[in-house]
């Protein structure tokens, strides 16, 4: 009886050994995905003027269409500068990412495409879904890939699209309703953010490092500051002057 | 006149397309949706593009019928050939029309569509001239010219409109900048004026001269107001538009459709000229005529 409890304290041990090996394994794992999102560039894309009233937009050119009607061209809110792209333009010296397996979503809903503004890294696929009961077709018209334009019946299939190269600002757009307009930026780093409507960004995991950070929006152009991340990140800012 | 007309609904059909943003609306061709028969949802650009391609269609069947019928009805081998040629000019011009889609509308195969269908309408044009009673009842008249002579203006005038019709095709089809379009356009409206002008000065009482020169005047004094409006709702007011707007649709449109009859007067008035003026080089196409007539 006395080897049978023995036996047992020694399996209960070994077991008790087994679990905080793994806990500590999964926790030593956390961190270094911790580590991967360390340091962040941050910021504000700061918007000096006065913004243009959204403009109308007439959707009644099809019967399916029963979104809002402002076009959204410069979101502002607070100062802030909303749907800019900040990301890594240069400094990360020809490192090489992989691209992520899960795709970024695309939708279509209100017969406008949300959102309106994103990033992808190349070679990461892009699923554009239609949840309008309207028919779609999504054109982008890119600077550095192949171009394409595929129809997308109402509440059809998604389309999963890759863009191989790097390419910043493709206008996506829907010719069968013309107000329908996304811009998606294609990048070979996982550096990068849109700007929320207050003009929040950050840039997370950033290794330390001096690099060069672009700001870009559709109407009002690019900028570019030099930055150099520490252990602690920075912080920085852009400004965008009414036009 | 019938294919005339027709032709001309189709221009005005191929700017409403373009006007509207809609040119790839329907992303396949020759089928629409994948069918060559089904009609899709006729909604948003569809409506525009496919409305356009089902135009075509009809006036390519058309097309086929004058060939068929010109060469089983009219004695006049240049009438034939000519109605051929303009089978020929339509088949060239549907092509183009698939290419510009397959190939995400280049601008210089969208300005060459546009080229082409004014020429088939210019074509069209002139069968209906050729076809008319007036044609083929009345001889021409052997009137002196003088130099410069109106046979030369009226060809230098289409030069300079086909310059134009480049240019504003162009700039349509964001291949090129708005400026030299309407650069050219003074150098039209100067041609054109003195061309007009020497018509209607030399040759009052020619009503196959008089007519075509009294409308290119008129067409053109409209052409330079649709072409201001045109700049104004599509290049100063429309530049940051979400989406095509009434008046830069119509504006842009009208100007269009309106440039289209400018053309086809001037290729008019430039038969007649050729016809009444020029008797040393017609004796065949008398000889033509008068088969007919018998």
């Amino acid at each position: 009886m006395k080897h049978i409890v023995r036996i047992l304290c020694i399996l209960l041990l070994i077991l008790d050994v087994l679990t905080v090996t793994m806990v500590a394994g999964a926790q030593a794992k956390k961190a270094v995905s911790g580590a991967a999102a360390g340091p962040s560039f941050s910021g504000t894309v700061k918007f000096e003027g006065k913004a243009p009233a959204p403009r109308k937009i007439d959707m009644s050119g099809d019967p399916a269409c029963k979104g809002q009607n402002e076009a959204e061209n410069i979101v502002s809110e607070n100062g802030g500068l909303g749907n800019v792209f900040v990301y890594v333009k240069d400094g990360l010296n020809g490192k090489s990412f992989p691209a992520p397996k899960t795709p970024v979503t695309i939708d279509q809903n209100g017969c406008r495409y949300l959102p309106h503004v994103a990033g992808v890294m190349a070679g990461q696929p892009v699923k554009f879904n239609n949840s309008d009961a309207a028919m779609h077709n999504v054109h982008p018209r890119p600077h550095n890939n192949p171009d394409w334009n595929e129809s997308q019946q109402p509440k059809g299939d998604p389309i999963v699209k890759t863009f191989g190269n790097p390419d910043v600002m493709i206008p996506i757009v829907c010719n069968q309703h013309p107000w329908m307009k996304m811009f998606l930026n294609v990048v070979n780093n996982p550096y990068y953010a849109v700007s929320s409507k207050d003009g929040k960004f950050s840039l997370k995991g950033l290794p330390p490092g001096t690099y060069t950070i672009a700001a870009v929006h559709e109407k009002l152009g690019e900028q570019t500051i030099k930055v150099t991340i520490g252990d602690k990140g920075a912080t920085g800012d852009f400004t965008f002057k009414a036009q | 006149m019938f294919t005339a007309v027709t032709t001309f609904l189709l221009i005005v059909a191929g700017a409403l397309v373009t006007s509207n943003e809609a040119g790839l609306s329907v992303p396949d061709w020759p089928t629409s949706f994948g069918s060559m028969y089904r009609l899709p949802a006729m909604v948003g650009g569809i409506k525009y593009e496919h409305s356009h391609r089902m135009i075509a269609e009809f006036l390519g069947l058309l097309t086929i019928a004058i060939a068929v019928w010109t060469m089983r009805a009219d004695r006049r081998p240049w009438l034939k050939k000519l109605a051929w040629g303009a089978l020929a000019t339509i088949i060239v011009q549907g092509i183009l029309g698939g290419i510009t889609v397959l190939k995400f509308l280049p601008p210089l195969v969208s300005t060459a569509h546009a080229i082409v269908g004014q020429t088939f309408f210019c074509i069209a044009v002139a069968i209906a001239v050729f076809t008319g009673q007036k044609w083929v009842s009345q001889a021409p008249q052997q009137v002196q010219e003088y130099s410069p002579s109106l046979r030369t203006l009226t060809l230098l005038s289409l030069a300079v409109l086909y310059v134009q019709l480049f240019l504003g095709g162009m700039f349509r089809h964001k291949g090129m900048d708005w400026q030299p379009h309407v650069l050219n356009a003074m150098l039209v409206v100067v041609v054109l004026t003195w061309t007009a002008v020497v018509a209607l000065i030399r040759y009052p009482r020619m009503e196959a001269i008089r007519r075509p020169a009294i409308l290119i005047l008129a067409l053109e004094f409209v052409q330079v107001g649709l072409g201001f409006l045109a700049l104004i709702t599509k290049v100063m007011l429309g530049k940051d538009a979400p989406q095509p707007t009434l008046d830069m649709v119509s504006s842009t449109v009208a100007h269009t459709a309106v440039g289209a009859l400018l053309l086809a007067s001037t290729a008019v008035l430039a038969i007649q000229a050729w016809r009444h003026l020029a008797a040393a080089n017609m004796q065949a196409m008398r000889a033509g005529d008068a088969t007919v007539a018998a």
